[in-house]
Parts: C-alpha cells; structure tokens; sequence
C-alpha cells in the first residue's frame, strides 16, 4: 500500500546516512523489501489499556504455542499406527500385553526417552488450559459487551476458536489408543451410527469399515495435528490481526471515552509485559506439570472393546456433552423397518446448540436494540442486566451438565445416588437457567441502585456522628468527580415502541412480526424493571444543594 | 436480521464529556469526564536507590533462570529415567520428570517475572490516550471503490454475457464433486456387517479369563463370567473388531427369579448369556449387582435387569441387552444355539 | 484398649482364653506331629464351631436366624463359607450397623481368633469356599501384566482402572481397593460379598487371582510409583479437569492480576 512512498524516502535516505548503525542498516534493508517502517509507524506505540481480564486472551494465546511447540516434540517420537505389537519397555505392570503402536509408542514416550512424560503432561495441561482459559475470556467478552461493533466478527472467530480447540482436544487425546479413550471414541462411533439414514455409512467411512478398525488413530492423526491446528492457527492470526486492527476495548473512567484508548504503549511496556507473560504461562505450566500427572496412560492399559472402567469421562470441554448424554431418557422409535435413536440423536443435536446459544446472542442484542454504533467502552456487567443474566443462565446450563457428566463421581464423593443425581440434572436442565436468569437480574438491579446511592448520597464512610439533638447519623462522604463521572458514564437504552398501529386517518398500518417480536424483546430487555434509571444531574444537584444546609 | 424500518430509535445520547483533558466538571456538569488523572510518581521514579534496588531484582531474576537452565541440563544428564523418589506431599514420582519441570519452570518463570517487574518499576508508566478512527471509511472513500468495481465489474463483461457467467458457475460448482467422490473409499459400505457377530451354532462360549470351554457346572448362581466365541484368540488380526461384538457376559440366576419367559427358555438351568455390548453406545456393560441382578453401563448408567430379558429400567439406553441362545452339547460344555437375533450394540437407523 | 479391658469381665472371655490356649496349643502340636493332624484338626475345630455359635446367637443371629437360615434382614449363611465370613467380618462390613443401601467398610469388632471362630460355626451350616492360605493370596511369582488384563476384564468396570472404586445404582458403590489385604481381595472374589459377583475358582482360577492380587499390589499399594507427580485420586479427566482449572487457570489468573496492577504510588508528603 505505501510501497512507492517507502522506495522513495529510502532511496536518498540510503545515499546520506553511510554510518548508520548495523541494526538500522538491516531495518533499511527489510524496509525496502517488506516495507516495516510503514507498518511499525502504525503499531510500535500502539496503546494496550491495562487490565487483569484483557490478559485472558494472551493466556489462550501463549498456551497455544505451548500446545504448538510441545506437540512438534511429540510427533517426533509417535507412531499413529493401530498395528498390534507387545510390550518390552520398561514399565513392568504390562510386560508382553498387545497393544497398538500408538500405544506402545506413547509409552515409549512415558518411560524411556528422558523428558518425553514432561513434554506429554505440558502438552495435555496446556490443553486443558488453552480451553479453559479460553472459555473464561470468552465470558469476559460476554458479559463486557466487548462483542459489540465492530467486533462481532472477532467474536465469532474466537467462537470457532473455542468450537476447533474441542475437537483438536478430542482428537488428541483419543491418540493414545488407551482404554479411556478407546471407550471415548466408542461413545463417539455411537452417537455416529444414531444419525438417521446416513449414519452407519458415516460410522463405516470414518472408521475404514466396522469399530475399532484399524485406520481411526493414523486418520485422527492427521486431524489433531495438521487439520484442525492449521485452521485454528490461520484464525488466531486473524483474530490478533483484528484485535490490532479495533484496538482494545477499555473500562469507562476519567479520560476514557469511545474516541481514545487510554494506556501503555506496546514498545517497551507492553512488550515487556506480555513477552513475559508467556515466560510466565510456560513456566506455571511446566511447574505443574513437574508436580500432577495427567492421562497415565500407564494405568489405564491399551484399549480393547470388551473391557472398560467405571469413571469413564472425557477431558473437561467435552463434560457437558457427557451429561447430556448421560442424563436423556432411552427414547428409541421404531416403526417401517427402521429405527430412529432418539435417545442418542437428541444429545448430539443439542450439543451444537448450547454452544451455538451463546454464539448468536450479539446478534440478537445487536438487533433488538438497532445500534449501529462503535462501542469501545466496556459495560460492567450489573449495567446490562439482561445481558448479564443471559450470560450466568447459559453458564449455569453449561455447569449443570458438567454435573451430569460426573455424575458417577458425584456419587461417590458425596455418597449420593446416581440416580438421584441423573434426576436433578435432568431437572434442572430446564430449571436451573431460569432460576439463574431471575436471581442474577435481580442482583444487577441492586448493584445498580447501590451505585446510584452512591451517587446521590455519597460513600458510607461508617463514621457516626451524633447530632446536636442527639440523633445519630452515618458520615456519607460525597465521591470526587472521577468516580461520580465512572458510575454513571454507561448508556441506558430505552424500549423499543412500535408507535400507533392505526394513522390519524384511521388507516392500519402494516407492523411486521419480526418488528413485533423486535418490540417485544427490547421490552424484556430494556423495559419496566429491567433497569435503575441512572442518577440525573438535575437530581444530584437538588440532593447536594440540601446538604449544604446543614 | 439488520433493522432497516426502525419506528423509534431510541439510543441513549452519548456520555458527556469534557473536551480536552483539563476538567470541566462544573456545577452544571457534576458527572462529565474529568478528563485523565495527573500522574503520580513511583518510587522508582524520584527514588534512585528504589530504581537500582529494581534493577538488581530484575537482574537476579534472569540469573536464577540461567542457573536453572544449567539445572535442567544437569538433571538430564544426571538422572536415569526410571529413578523415583519420595517426594512429601507428591509420593513417589520420577526424578527425571520433577527435577526437568521445576527446573525448566523455574527458568522460564523468572524470565517473565523479571521483565514483568522490569516494566512495572523501571519502564515509564505514563499513560498515554491513542485517538481511535472510526472503522468505517470516509464516503469518498466508498464511493471510489464502488466507482472501481462497478467499472471493473463491466470491463469482465460478466453481466453482459450471461454464457460465460452460468457455465463458469456450474463449473465452480461442480469441480469439488471430484473430491467427494474421492472420500468413497474412506470406508466399506454397511451392508448387513453390524448385523452378524462370530457366534454360530455349535460354538463353544470360551472363558476370557482361562481360554477354555465353560460347562455349567462352573458357573454358581451370583458369578460373573465373560466369554468369547470358540477360535477368536487375541493375536487375530481381527480379534478387536470381533470381540466389539461377540463379547458375552454370563451370570446364573435361580430359574424361578427369571421373570422374562424367553430368556428363561434361551438359558440352561438359569445360566444366561447376554451380550457385553451396551445397546446405547456400546460400552461394555458388566456392572452387575449379584443381588438385585441390574447390569450397570460405566459410560452412561443405562441399567438392565438381567432377570427380566435385560430389559432397561433406567438411563438412556433404548432396547434390552440381546440374548444368545445356549444350551448344552454332548461333552457337557455350553455351545450357542446361533448369532444373536438382533444386531449387537448400539442402535442405528437400519435396525428395525 | 479400653475394649479389651472391658472385655475381659465378659462371662465368655474364660471361655475364649481357654479356647485360644487351646487353638494355640492345638497348632503347634499339629507343627510338631503332623501323622496325628486330622484328629487335632478335628478337635480344634469342633471346640471353635462351638464357640462360633455362641458368637454368632449373639452378635449375628437377629438377622441371619438362629441356625443361619436367615430372615427378612438378612440373606442366608447356608452355604456361603468360611470365606465370606472372614470377608464380612474381617472388614468390619458385618455386623452391620445400619440399614442402608449397602454395607460399608468400618471397624473391625472381633478379633481374629473370634472371626475364626464365627467363620468355623458358619462353614458348618453348609460347604463353601474356605478362607485362603497365605500361600494363595501372597502376590509372589504371580504374572503382574496378567492381571492387569484380567482386572480390566472383570474388576475395572466397577472398580476403576487401578481400584479407585466407582458408583453403583441406587447409592450402592464398589469400594476402593487401596489398602485391602490380600486375603480379603481374594475372598471377595471368591464369595461375591453383597451385590458383587463372585469369580470362583472355575471360571477364575486360583492363580489368575493370585494375578490380580499381584497387579493391585503393583498399582494401587503405598509403594506404588506415579511417575508424572500427584495422582489425583487417580479418577481420570474430572480430577484432572478441576486441577486444571483451580490451579492451572487459578495461578495464571493470579500472575495475571499482579502484571496488569498498578505500581505503587510513592507517598505524597
């Protein structure tokens, strides 16, 4: 793009600056070729604002090199290869058993190359991280309206992240072939075969014919390593691209508007702070790694069909997939030579769907409340109470399966019945969002009043002063103007009206069901009881001129 | 699903605030931004000896990470792999993988601590506001580049020859058929494979545990045996894909006790054999309880009452266990009396 | 102690001193004369039946019936062996303290010779599986990747990969294996106590139990090694979920805030 304006200036630039230092000759050299002056103008001083949330992303990040740098490693000493052989390494308690390459390989890996069970345990942590730490930023995007414009598309992006990151998970971790994930990829080939119509020819194309097979590791193999991950790292560049590109979002406060980014700049502070942030990400997770172990493939012992073990779950991301299918009821049709699984086919299309719930939900506010414009500031989260509670109803719908996919273990740890469990879950599916939407609105509101208390009246110093007629009185000291400016710099959208539906001349005019529906929801959203009107000026003075009096 | 018809707008006006960083919150203004607050000095910036004492920090930082470098490859060499310790509270672990963890976490660790504390004491802190551009660009902006493509777009002549549009796109859209076809050999089709297991006629039921034909006699009521097909050994080459199917638990329950009247006549003197496979997603089922005879799934607690034709009496399972007939052949050892009647296993759309 | 103490008021302890003298002075006669063992053997064991039926009218009989037949709160004793009994009392699992869904493990109340004793008067009821031999259940020589195969055949679905125990319907559990001595886990193979199955000698022989022992002593036992650090109950991807999240996210949530925070300020004075 400034190709001509680079060649120009370096030209004559080259010519009177013949004892420019060695680091500035090379830039020069770069510039002409790739043009870096250009792009380092734009980005070198860019401001990142500081916050503990906004680093939840770079730990996505770095633990997804980690992931990278780690699984480089590992490939080096795998063999994706389901032929039978018998164990010789030096771990006794399965001396001469038949077991997979793969996992005969994994136990090479275990036990005899020095390092290689420290690389597999940072390599699986780092998993279970990246997905939890990307499911913790992605709350943190929620429930700040950082989704808003112009960012739905880098919500999606990291959407998809968090959806590819799921099944790279899953793929790797059937890798092994142990007897866990064996009975995971069982499970897997299960739900496959309930599709209706099509579902055996799937079963059959994705394992080479009938389960196990002996293709399925070699061909999630490529999947884990070179598919998913290949994808997955075209959109983190993408979604950093864009994170540049928008610039960060920022909490309000004195300074802060929708037309700044106030903060470091990222030479040197932010460089120094987010690269070594990374040294910090890999250093914990080593450290963890050194101290818990994870998928002792040891233990569990190679996997064959006709043996399995009690507390059989997948790695956490995929928990609430579990639960959905540990907590439906057997329904199975059968009718005109057919069987439709519904006891299986029901769980595998809601599974898409809880997550899809939380993906659309920008959309949906974006459209009831038909505002086109950009939003850099960060709502906090009591100040959009329907949002908020949207937001901790989906998670607890979220947590109630993870329940359900413990269930066994609940069980025991709490001497419960796993039953009764299956029954709460099953339950509370339908109950426990409805009952978290209701209390956490509840909770925005008196967090909103509480704050425009403090607006009006002051800070409860809780100093008590008696007064000359001998009433006692608690101390409200007045907040200073950056904090009366903070509490109340967030935007309060008001109900949608759809106006008249007859004119003045008595003709009807047309109102389409997508309006109405539109009024309806922003009425849910924005209307009666769903906010605290914020404290006016015309209040806070009629309020501060009484004090004065006394 | 954009709002092009919209009654009542009624986005809230934007914040006020003060133009430029100076306040200007004043009586008829109490809640306008106030603008930046001034800065205030660290210790390190007025203090000199604060700042070495930083700078010294920082440096320790980086060297306890190189001695742990040196650490690291000093454990590597020094530890064989399979040397374990006792190490209170973590057990007994191996030293290779401790002593490369810390040591590599230890080093990486202080290299980010020491520049974090690095930029945290010594680098400026200093806030600066960035002016933001909106996104969307200029209208002259637009317009050229709609001016741009619409005069490309006719240059092409795409619109105008609408042959070259429609064959092109029918050309586009039928080149990846190629590649599905390809995926054809990913797999066999199903035919009537999920349909039949190894069990014949005649076949003995093999005892997983000692690899010999079971009588009845060693089964007492309260046990639990699993068995495999007669011929299957576990070097087969396709011994794991036999057994997904063919793998049978067998208990013995009191004749009397047995509800289901066919599974009474399939069974020999109360010793039935049912398949281990689970028909929700094919777990091996084989948690039985010896006294309530429920059979128990692991993955999904689908639970069967083995002695009511296995039928399911609660979780997400859709269809009882299938049996295999048994009985009895001349040398006293149980033998099956043919497959099962149904498919093994998980259900799928061509069952019936 | 303070047990014991008091027990030895009890109007039977004569009786149990005698009887132990005498159990003692019976093996080592049978150590020393081992052409006479079958006689000594047999008086040994009538004097035990003896006291194990007075043993049992006291502490077992308002559940199982005065002659073991049992009764509506507890399953006949005709038949189930020695074994059972030293499995159910051994492990403190009889006699039961409350009705629930099912036994649990807790204190041992008798002693070993009183366990003999009961275990001896309930054999008598009806022919069933004796209480093994050191020999049988002592893990040495045994195939420990045999067994390994064979417990994730007949033991893992219930009792987890390495014996960490699992749920059961309806509040019932298959208990943990950490710590149980050999000679209960070979009885409780043997006799199936409560609703676990049994695995008999005919269908599990006494070497592929023996196979068993050997693998839990290698994989679940004090000197077991876990070479990758802290086993985490060994219950698999729960454990190892909530680890990562309270202390892997937690940490780095925690080194997080520390480098977003502000510096501190210097004083203003």
């Amino acid at each position: 793009m400034s190709t001509e304006n680079t060649t120009a200036t370096a030209a004559p630039a080259a010519d009177s600056r013949k004892k420019a230092p060695a680091g500035e000759r090379v830039a020069d050299w770069a510039d002409g070729r790739l043009g870096i002056y250009s792009l380092a103008k734009a980005n070198m001083r860019k401001i990142f604002p500081d916050h503990w949330s906004f680093m939840l992303g770079e730990i996505c990040l770095y633990s997804f090199i980690i992931i990278i740098l780690t699984g480089v490693y590992l490939t080096l000493f795998f063999h994706p290869s389901m032929n039978e052989v018998e164990y010789h390494g030096s771990y006794v308690p399965l001396q001469g058993q038949l077991m997979s390459e793969a996992f005969n390989s994994t136990m090479h890996i275990s036990f005899d190359v020095r390092g290689g069970l420290l690389i597999r345990q940072i390599h699986h942590w780092a998993a279970l991280i990246f997905l939890a730490a990307m499911f913790v930023h992605m709350m943190r995007v929620f429930f700040t309206g950082a989704f808003r414009k112009p960012r739905e598309v880098n919500w999606l992006f990291g959407f998809l992240l968090f959806v590819l990151g799921m099944f790279t998970g899953f793929t790797g971790y059937s890798l092994p072939d142990d007897l866990l994930s064996g009975t995971g990829v069982r499970f897997m080939q299960g739900a496959v075969l309930s599709v209706p119509i099509v579902g055996t020819y799937l079963s059959m194309f994705l394992f080479g014919g009938e389960f196990p097979g002996g293709d399925f590791v070699a061909r999630f193999y490529s999947v884990h390593i070179l598919l998913l991950p290949g994808i997955m790292l075209g959109l983190v560049v993408a979604h950093l691209i864009l994170v540049f590109y928008h610039k960060h979002t920022q909490f309000a406060g004195p300074g802060k508007t929708n037309k700044n980014v106030v903060g470091m700049p990222l030479l040197p502070v932010y460089m120094a702070k987010a690269g070594g942030f990374f040294f910090l990400v890999f250093g914990i997770i080593a450290a963890v790694s050194a101290i818990a172990t994870i998928n002792p493939i040891w233990a569990l012992g190679p996997y064959r069909p006709d043996q399995v073990s009690t507390g059989a779950q997948p790695d956490w991301y995929m928990g609430f997939s579990e639960g959905l299918i540990r907590v439906m009821p057997g329904w199975e049709i059968n009718a005109w030579g057919h069987t439709l699984v519904l006891g299986v086919f029901i769980p595998l299309i809601i599974f898409p769907l809880v997550l899809v719930a939380i993906a659309v939900y920008p959309f949906i506010e974006a459209w009831v409340t038909g505002d086109k414009r950009e939003h850099h500031i960060l709502d906090r989260p009591r100040n959009a109470p329907t949002r908020t509670a949207f937001g901790v109803a989906w998670m607890t719908w979220y947590f109630v399966l993870l329940v359900g996919g413990g269930n066994d273990l609940w069980a025991t740890h709490f001497h419960l019945s796993i039953n009764a469990i299956t029954w709460f879950v099953r339950i509370f599916f339908f109950a426990g969002p409805v009952i978290a939407f209701i209390v956490t609105k509840r909770i925005c509101l008196g967090l909103q009043r509480r704050d425009k208390d403090k607006v009006l009246h002051g800070r409860e110093s809780g100093l008590i002063k008696r007064l000359p007629h001998g009433e006692f009185i608690e101390v409200h000291e007045p907040l200073n103007k950056e904090q009366l400016h903070t509490l109340t710099a967030h935007e309060q959208y008001e109900p949608l009206e759809i106006g008249p539906t007859v004119d003045e001349n008595g003709v009807e005019r047309k109102v389409k069901g997508s309006q109405k529906l539109r009024a309806k929801l922003s009425k849910g959203m924005y209307g009666e009881d769903t906010q605290i009107p914020k404290p006016t000026a015309e209040e806070y003075k009629e309020i501060t001129s009484g004090h004065g009096h006394h | 699903m954009s709002s092009q018809e919209n009654p009542a707008e009624n986005l809230p006006s934007e914040q006020e605030s003060a133009h430029g960083a100076v306040a200007v919150a004043d009586e008829a203004h109490p809640f306008a931004d106030p603008g930046l607050p001034p800065h205030e000095h660290r210790v390190q910036d007025i203090d000199e000896q604060a700042a070495r004492r930083s700078e010294r920090t920082v440096a320790l930082l980086f060297t306890i990470s190189m001695l742990a470098t040196v650490a690291f490859i000093a454990s590597f060499v020094a530890f064989p792999v399979d040397k374990s310790v006792y190490i209170w509270p973590i057990g007994h672990i191996s030293a290779l993988n401790f002593s490369l963890g810390m040591t590599l976490g230890v080093a990486l660790f202080c290299i980010g601590a020491g520049a974090v504390h690095w930029a945290r004491t010594l680098m400026s802190d200093v806030e600066v506001a960035d002016d933001r551009h909106p996104i969307e660009a200029e209208p002259e902006v637009k317009a050229k580049v709609l001016a741009d493509f619409a005069e490309g777009a006719k240059e092409s002549q795409l619109g105008r020859r609408k042959l070259i549009r429609n064959t092109m796109f029918g050309a586009l859209a039928m080149v990846p058929l190629s590649g599905v076809v390809l995926l054809r050999d990913l797999g066999p089709l199903p035919e009537d494979k999920l349909r039949h297991t190894l069990w014949s006629k005649g076949k003995l039921l093999v005892n997983m545990n000692t690899n010999e034909p079971l009588r009845p006699s060693d089964i007492p009521v309260g046990s639990l045996t699993f068995a495999k097909p007669e011929g299957l050994e576990e070097h087969d080459h396709d011994f794991q894909t036999q057994i997904a199917k063919a793998a049978l638990m067998i208990v013995r329950i009191q004749p009397d006790n047995i509800k289901d009247k066919r599974e009474l006549a399939w069974s020999h003197e109360g010793v039935v054999a049912y398949s281990k496979i689970c028909t929700h997603v094919g777990c091996p089922i084989s948690l039985y309880e010896q006294q309530t005879h429920h059979a128990l799934c692991p993955c999904h607690q689908s639970t069967f009452d083995l002695s009511d034709g296995a039928r399911v009496i609660f979780g997400p399972a859709g269809h009882a266990l299938p049996q295999l007939k048994i009985g009895v052949n001349e040398e006293g050892y149980l033998e099956a009396h043919g497959d099962f009647d149904e498919p093994v296993g998980p259900a799928f759309w061509e069952r019936g | 102690m303070k047990k014991l103490s008091a027990r030895r008021r009890h109007p039977l302890a004569a009786v149990v001193v005698l009887l132990l003298a005498l159990a003692a002075t019976g093996g080592l006669y049978a150590v020393f004369a081992p052409a006479d063992k079958a006689q000594a053997d047999e008086t040994a064991q009538s004097l035990a039946i003896d006291e194990g039926k007075k043993l049992y009218a006291v502490g077992c009989s308002s559940c199982h019936g005065t002659g073991g037949q049992g009764s509506s709160d507890g399953p006949s004793l005709v038949g189930v062996g020695a074994a059972a009994v030293d499995f159910q009392v051994g492990t403190g699992r009889m006699p039961l303290q409350q009705p629930g869904a099912q036994a649990p493990k807790k204190k041992v109340i008798y002693n070993q010779a009183q366990i003999d004793q009961l275990a001896a008067y309930v054999a008598s009821l009806g022919a069933g599986p004796d209480i093994p031999t050191k020999k049988q259940v002592s893990p040495e020589g045994a195939d420990i990747a045999k067994g390994g195969e064979l417990f994730r055949t007949n033991c893992a679905q219930c009792h987890n990969f390495t014996g960490e125990g699992g749920a059961l319907t309806h509040g019932k559990f298959a208990p943990s294996l950490e710590g149980v001595s050999p000679k209960h886990l070979y009885e409780a193979m043997e006799t199936g106590p409560q609703n676990m199955p049994s695995f008999p000698d005919t269908t599990m022989p006494e070497k592929s139990k023996k196979d068993i022992i050997a693998y839990l002593d290698a994989v679940n036992s004090e000197k077991t090694e876990s070479p990758g650090g802290l086993k985490l109950g060994g219950l698999g991807p729960v454990s190892e979920g909530l680890f990562a999240w309270i202390f892997g996210l937690g940490a780095l949530i925690a080194v997080a805030v520390w480098v977003a925070a502000r510096t501190a300020k210097a004083k203003k004075s």
